[in-house]
């Protein structure tokens, strides 16, 4: 009986003990602060430097702290992780956007809108910067910075062959055969697989619009003429072999960029903030230049990411994320620390103005008047109407179709046909109105 | 019955071992029950509904439709999705003989007589297991690069057309062959030694001992070992993923597991997710079922000629 007893209790005592471990693992999250305590934001932003200008807010405001996390994902990835969050209801407060994915949140529920916390923002914008943010009369994000295309070039290597900055495309394409034909081991660029809204800034410049709106019918054009002209143009470049065909932010491109082998970058007006990162022995020999036109003179450049700060549906403090945001993004004090610290190009008009802009980034010390040229180009910088509700397929259908026919030496023009293919069956099975 | 003198002594203690047993089973049924059961339920019902926007520009509320079939249709008439099941089928065909040859081959030289620095060859082979997957895949990913390669990668194309499923199938292989390595050689550990000595006695080598006496007798080792290099061959994601950045050779969709994942968490259809997993349950007990009916039947016929 002794044994029998003592075997029962041992065996008892251990499922209460798993038992109770696993209730241990249920438990409730902490409750949140009452609104008379200081109210915590989460806020979730992969610039480098953030924390510094999150401290300032942090000591200034000590009733608003705001707690800074930051990514290890892609943009990309982290839009589609915001929106599995929302249906958790587990987002943070404060959410760092690019333009082109703003759509995507909006579409989803996840992004409220701001005007009805801080109701002047539009005054603080200009129209460009706006376009991207307003959407049926409601402010879904307070724009960060502002992207147009640069292009990026090596001038120790250009001087040495008797280049200048090329002026329109046809002087790139015969600057990257010139520089291929000197030395086989180098190339003047490579066409990224990788990087939809590169090629999207590049479509923009030519004239492309994907996507506009009228009343609540949307018309999809990914595959239409302009874009077809891009697509044909480098694909002409990798066929003859003087552009390469490796995506960009890969550890291959990065030893590329660093050792010499790619001399040139079409890249935005953020690139001196990454350059440190991907290619650091090469700091003060690249010079910044406006990107070449499809005809001489036209200004015209395209659009390559920057991003827009919005505050979540699933946040409990809107009203003071809203003024966070913007103190983060009009406020001088603020500004001066994102252009000095994080190199950005401020979308706010009263930004543009500051004297920061006269010193240029860390990495483009050999280029002093390097925030003139992008000023010169901003006002310039075309846009699609209007980002698509799915861009995110649409972005896939990039990366897959442009992988398979670099890989497969097939038409890139037929890989556009089949992103507008991807695009519009995905809205018209979700029951948008779409007339192609 | 005559045994109704005895089973009253027997009856309790058969209730109280059942009891006992259902005790101490049931955490582990509890989590297979929440963490593998409903899910997989939760999976099935999300498979049959679908999303749809309610009108306005952005879509307004959104609300989610029953369809029933329909996104099953999609992903057995999806061509892609089968280009998908094809690649990992190939890489499958690449890398298990080779797991399988390669965890034979180890286990039998480092049980052989005469062979040296045993435990240190053993860690050797079982140390690339240690290596979390993606990690393992960056360092071969680095290993293939044209840029960054030491082992020829400006010469061989390794992320080129053919080449890509080898480098992938090895990368696989390398991690996976000092696990199955220590099952066999577990196995021909636990081999009567008796039977070596008569062998040598008859005038067996150790090659005609190896292949002929300690390879039929752990055969229900090497079935099991083929069985999970199956399993782990139709779950293929780890390798392809954190190799798509590095090359255009790797879409999204490269395999079946990496549609599932694009089709849920970058396309934002869940449902059409689920219902492309839900097929690729149904096609791995399928393999499973397929390996086990081939491995008992070879058995059977092995037994049936000794």
């Amino acid at each position: 009986m002794k044994k029998r007893t003592l075997r029962s209790m041992v065996a008892v005592a251990g499922a209460a003990t798993i038992g109770a471990g696993l209730l241990a693992g249920c438990s409730p999250s902490s409750p949140d602060e009452g609104s008379d305590g200081p109210v915590t934001l989460s806020f979730v932003s992969w610039d480098p430097h953030m924390d510094e200008i999150v401290d300032v807010w942090n000591e200034e405001n000590p009733d608003i702290q705001v707690e800074l996390s930051t990514p290890s994902e892609s943009a990309d990835e982290l839009v589609t992780k915001f929106i599995t969050q929302h249906q958790a209801g587990a987002n943070p407060d404060i959410v760092k956007v690019e333009y082109q994915s703003l759509p995507a949140l909006i579409s989803n529920g996840v992004v409220v809108d701001l005007a009805q916390y801080v109701p002047d923002l539009s005054s603080r914008f200009d129209d460009a910067s706006l376009a991207q943010v307003e959407f049926e009369g409601k402010v879904y994000g307070v724009p960060q910075d502002f992207a147009p295309l640069v292009f990026f070039y090596r001038q120790d290597v250009f001087d040495s062959l008797g280049l200048s900055a090329p002026a329109t495309w046809d002087d790139y394409a015969a600057a990257a055969r010139a520089i291929h034909a000197a030395n086989p081991a180098q190339y003047l660029g490579t066409f990224s697989a990788g990087d939809p809204g590169w090629f999207a800034g590049l479509a923009q410049q030519a004239g492309a619009n994907w996507w506009s709106a009228s009343g609540d019918t949307w018309t999809v054009a990914v595959n239409d003429a302009a874009s077809k002209k891009v697509a044909d143009y480098w694909q002409g470049l990798i066929s003859e072999g003087v552009i390469k065909s490796d995506p960009f932010w890969s550890t291959q491109w990065s030893a590329e960029m660093n050792d010499g082998t790619l001399v040139g970058w079409v890249s935005a007006a953020w690139a001196p903030a990454q350059l440190p990162n991907i290619a650091a022995d090469t700091a003060g020999k690249w010079v910044a230049a406006p990107v070449p036109a499809w005809t001489a003179g036209d200004p015209a450049t395209g659009i390559w990411g920057g991003s827009a700060m919005a505050v979540t549906s699933d946040s409990k403090h809107p009203q003071q994320a809203a003024e966070f945001l913007e103190w983060l993004n009009t406020s001088d004090e603020a500004l001066s620390a994102q252009i000095s610290k994080i190199n950005v190009y401020p979308a706010a008009t009263s930004g543009r103005e500051l004297p920061e802009l006269d010193a240029p980034p860390a990495f483009m010390s050999n280029q002093p008047d390097y925030y003139q040229v992008v000023a010169q180009v901003a006002p310039n910088a075309k846009s699609f109407d209007i980002w698509g509700p799915d861009a995110t397929v649409t972005f896939g259908a990039y990366r897959d179709g442009f992988a398979n026919a670099l890989q497969n030496g097939t038409s890139l023009s037929d890989a556009l046909d089949a992103m507008q293919k991807a695009t519009v069956d995905d809205m018209t099975k979700l029951g948008f109105t779409v007339e192609e | 019955m005559s045994v109704t003198s005895t089973a009253p002594a027997r009856r309790p203690r058969s209730l109280h071992s059942t009891r006992i047993a259902v005790v101490l089973v049931a955490p582990a049924v509890i989590l297979l029950a929440l963490f593998t059961i409903a899910p997989g339920v939760y999976a099935f019902v999300l498979s049959l509904l679908q999303q749809r926007v309610s009108g306005g520009l952005f879509g307004g509320e959104t609300t989610e439709v029953f369809v029933g079939f329909a996104n099953y249709a999609a992903a057995l008439g999806d061509g892609e999705f089968w280009a998908s099941i094809g690649r990992m089928l190939l890489v499958a065909v690449i890398g298990v003989p080779a797991t399988v040859l390669l965890a034979a081959l180890f286990a039998l030289c480092l049980d052989a007589r005469g062979a040296r620095l045993v435990g240190f060859a053993r860690i050797a082979i079982f140390l690339p297991y240690a290596v979390p997957g993606v990690i393992a895949s960056l360092l071969w990913g680095f290993l293939y690069l044209p840029a960054t390669s030491p082992i020829g990668g400006d010469v061989v194309d390794f992320f080129g057309s053919p080449m890509i499923f080898f480098a992938v199938a090895n990368i696989a292989v390398w991690g996976v062959v000092g696990f199955n390595m220590v099952i066999l050689y577990t196995a021909v550990r636990g081999l009567p030694a008796e039977i070596y000595d008569a062998a040598a006695l008859d005038g067996a080598s150790e090659l005609q001992i190896a292949l002929r006496i300690k390879l039929p007798m752990i055969r229900p080792a090497i079935v099991m070992v083929t069985l999970f290099s199956v399993l782990g061959a139709l779950q293929l994601y780890n390798e392809p993923t954190a190799l798509r950045p590095l090359a255009n050779a790797i879409t999204s969709s490269w395999v079946p597991l990496m549609k599932v994942y694009s089709q849920a968490f970058v396309e934002n259809d869940v449902y059409q997710g689920a219902a492309s997993a839900l097929v690729i349950v149904v096609l791995t007990v399928g393999a499973t079922v397929l390996v086990n009916v081939i491995g008992s039947r070879i058995s059977a016929a092995a037994e049936r000629a000794e």
